[in-house]
C-alpha cells in the first residue's frame, strides 16, 4: 500500500487525506521496529552476545527457507498441515454449529449435555493429543481429530451466546405474526447470531493450525510440526525459525481471509475492532 | 386501502383465520376485553400489577386511542390482544373469538422499531410476507407502495443503521400493514417524529383506517392526537391501569388538520388533560404534540 503509494510518480500530485497519512505513518513505524529489531538480533548474535545454537543469525534463515522450498519438502508438508487444519475446522464447525443450535433452542438437550460441556470446556483439550493419536493412528487422522477437538468450543460456545442474546423485541415481530418456531430461528435468531459465530470461527480457525500442529509433535512423519521437531532434534535452528516464518505467514493469511468473509458476510455489523 | 393496492385475492385466503373472522365479526366487537387483570413476577419476588379490572370494547372500524401515564399498562394491554402476553385474568377476544395466541389478522407496530439490522428497510417490510408465506413479488410491490405511503422512497435499499429513529419507525409501520390486517395495533407509533412529520403521518393513518375500514386500537402519549384521530378516546389511570374514562370523539369526519381550531377539539383536550391529572402519576403526557 505504501509502496504504490511513493512508486507512482504521477505528476498531478495526489493529496493524502488525513486518514492516508496516518496509515503511511503507522506502517513506516511498523517498519522501523522491525528493522531495528532485526539489526539488533544480529548483532547480539554476530558480536557472541548470544549463542548462534539458542538464536541463528538472522541473514542465516532465507537460505535454509530456500533449501526448503527447493527440496519441495515445505510445499509438501505444508499442504498436508493445512488439509489437517481445514478438516479439523470443518468438523468442528459441523458439530459446533449443529450441536450450538439444539443447546440454544432446546432446553432439554440444554440440561442434559451442559454439564459434560462445562466439564470438558474446563479441561485443556491439548492433553488429549497422545490419547487421540493412539485412538486414531499415526496418520492425518489423529491431527485431524486434535484440530477438530480444540476448535470446536469457540465455535460451540459463541453459536449458543449468539442464538440466546435475541433481543425479544425482534422475536415479537415475528411472534405476533403467529411465526413457528422454524421461521423464528431462520429469520430473527441465526443471522442475529451471526456477528458471535463468527467471532468463533475465526478463533477456531487459528485453534485448528494450532491443533494439527500439536498433532504432529506428538507424532508423524510429515506436517510443519513434523519439520519443526526434525530441524529442532538436528540442531537445525534456522530450519525451526524458516518454519516459523512460513506459519507466521499462512496465520496471517487466514487472518485476513476470515476478515475479508466477515466484511462480506456480516456488512450490516458495525466491526468489532 | 386507499391508493394502494390490495394483496390479490388467493394470497389474501392464505392468511388462515383472516377470511372466516372478518364475516364472523358482523357489525359487533373487533376487541373485546373484560375484566381484564395481569401481574407481573418481579425479581424482587413481589409481583407488581400492571392492570386490573380492565374493560372495553372496540367495534369493527372503530378508531380507539388509550392514554395514560407512563407505566400505567398500556403496552400490557396491547401485547395481551396480540397474543404475546399470556397469564392474565379475565377474558379478551378478537373478532369474536377468544385470544390463544398471536393471529395474523392483527398487525402490531411495537413501541419500538424492531428493524431486523441485517434487512434493508424493504425486505424488513416485507418479511410478513416471508412469516405468512405471502407472493415475494406482490409483497415487494405493495411494501414498495407503503414505503412511499410514510415518506421512505427512495430508501428501500438502505439498512435500518443508516435511518434516523423516525424514518425506522415509520419503517416499522410499513412493515405492520404489508399483510393488510384488519386490526392496527400502535404502540405510541409516532413517538420519535417530530411534529411536522407526526401531523402528516396522522393524517395519513387516519386516511389508511378510514377507506380501509380498519379497526385501530393507538397507545398515544399525545392527547392532541388521540383526539384528532379517534373515536373514542380511553383514559387510564397510573398503575395498576383502570379506565377512568371513555370519551366519545363527535367531532365530523374526515378530519383534517384545521379542526384543532374547532372548539370542541380544544374543550376535549382539555377535558382528558383534567381527568389525567387528578390520576396523577408521571405527567408524561402531553397537550400538544
Ligand atoms: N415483562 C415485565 N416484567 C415485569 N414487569 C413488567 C413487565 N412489563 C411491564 N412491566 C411493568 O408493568 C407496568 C406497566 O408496563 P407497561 O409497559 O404496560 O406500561 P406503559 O403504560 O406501556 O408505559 P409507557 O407509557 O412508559 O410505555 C410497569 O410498571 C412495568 O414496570
Ligand atoms: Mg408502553
Amino acid at each position: 500500500m505504501t509502496a504504490t503509494t511513493e512508486a507512482s510518480p504521477l505528476p498531478p500530485k495526489r493529496r493524502l487525506s488525513n486518514a492516508q497519512r496516518q496509515v503511511v505513518s503507522d506502517l513506516a513505524l511498523t517498519a522501523t521496529l522491525c528493522v531495528s529489531a532485526i539489526a539488533t538480533w544480529q548483532a547480539l548474535v554476530s558480536f557472541g552476545i548470544v549463542s548462534r545454537l539458542v538464536l541463528p543469525l538472522p541473514s542465516s534463515i532465507p537460505a535454509s527457507l530456500a533449501s526448503l522450498i527447493d527440496s519441495g519438502a515445505l510445499l509438501d508438508n505444508l499442504l498436508t498441515t493445512l488439509a489437517e487444519a481445514a478438516a479439523g475446522f470443518t468438523i468442528a464447525t459441523g458439530i459446533g454449529l449443529a450441536l450450538g443450535a439444539l443447546i440454544a433452542e432446546f432446553r432439554v438437550v440444554e440440561r442434559i449435555v451442559y454439564p459434560y460441556l462445562i466439564a470438558l470446556q474446563t479441561m485443556p483439550k491439548i492433553a488429549l493429543a497422545p490419547l487421540l493419536l493412539v485412538w486414531f493412528g499415526f496418520g492425518l487422522g489423529s491431527k485431524i481429530a486434535v484440530a477438530a477437538v480444540i476448535s470446536l468450543f469457540p465455535i460451540l460456545v459463541n453459536t449458543i451466546a449468539g442464538l440466546k442474546s435475541c433481543e425479544p423485541g425482534r422475536l415479537d415481530v415475528l411472534r405476533a405474526l403467529g411465526a413457528g418456531r422454524w421461521d423464528c430461528f431462520r429469520l430473527v435468531k441465526l443471522p442475529n447470531a451471526l456477528p458471535f459465530v463468527f467471532a468463533g470461527l475465526s478463533t477456531a480457525v487459528m485453534f485448528a493450525l494450532t491443533g494439527a500442529l500439536v498433532g504432529e509433535f506428538v507424532g508423524s512423519t510429515q506436517g510443519l510440526g513434523y519439520l519443526i521437531v526434525q530441524a529442532n532434534n538436528l540442531m537445525d535452528i534456522p530450519g525451526v525459525f524458516a518454519v516459523l516464518a512460513v506459519l507466521c505467514v499462512v496465520g496471517t493469511a487466514i487472518f485476513g481471509a476470515m476478515q475479508f468473509a466477515r466484511r462480506k458476510v456480516l456488512y450490516w455489523a458495525p466491526n468489532e475492532e | 386501502m386507499g391508493k394502494l393496492q390490495r394483496l390479490p385475492d388467493r394470497h389474501r385466503t392464505s392468511l388462515a383465520g383472516g377470511a372466516t373472522l372478518a364475516s364472523s365479526a358482523s357489525p359487533a366487537a373487533a376487541i373485546t376485553v373484560r375484566g381484564l387483570g395481569k401481574a407481573y413476577a418481579t425479581s424482587a419476588g413481589e409481583p407488581i400489577q400492571a392492570v386490573s379490572q380492565v374493560s372495553f370494547d372496540v367495534a369493527v372500524g372503530e378508531f380507539v386511542s388509550i392514554v395514560g401515564p407512563s407505566g400505567c399498562g398500556k403496552t400490557t394491554v396491547l401485547r395481551i390482544l396480540a397474543g404475546l402476553v399470556d397469564g392474565y385474568v379475565g377474558s379478551v377476544s378478537i373478532g369474536g373469538r377468544v385470544v390463544h395466541g398471536p393471529t395474523p389478522d392483527i398487525g402490531v407496530v411495537f413501541q419500538d422499531a424492531n428493524l431486523m439490522p441485517w434487512r434493508t428497510v424493504l425486505a424488513n417490510v416485507t418479511l410478513p410476507g416471508q412469516v405468512l408465506r405471502l407472493e415475494p413479488k406482490a409483497c415487494r410491490q405493495r411494501a414498495r407502495e407503503l414505503l412511499a405511503l410514510v415518506g421512505l422512497a427512495g430508501f428501500e435499499a438502505k439498512l435500518p443503521g443508516e435511518l434516523s429513529g423516525g424514518m425506522r419507525q415509520r419503517a416499522a409501520i410499513a412493515r405492520a400493514l404489508l399483510h393488510d390486517p384488519r386490526i392496527l395495533l400502535m404502540d405510541e407509533p409516532f413517538g420519535a417524529l417530530d411534529a411536522m412529520t407526526r401531523d402528516a403521518m396522522n393524517v395519513e393513518l387516519a386516511r389508511i383506517a378510514s377507506q380501509a375500514g380498519k379497526t385501530v386500537f393507538l397507545i398515544t402519549h399525545s392527547i392532541a392526537e388521540s383526539v384528532f384521530l379517534s373515536d373514542r378516546v380511553l383514559v387510564m389511570s397510573s398503575r395498576p391501569g383502570r379506565i377512568l374514562a371513555e370519551i366519545e370523539i363527535d367531532l365530523p369526519r374526515p378530519r383534517n388538520l384545521d379542526v384543532v381550531a374547532d372548539s370542541r377539539f380544544a374543550n376535549t383536550v382539555l377535558h382528558i388533560r383534567r381527568l389525567l391529572e387528578q390520576t396523577g402519576g408521571n405527567p408524561r403526557v402531553t397537550l400538544a404534540h
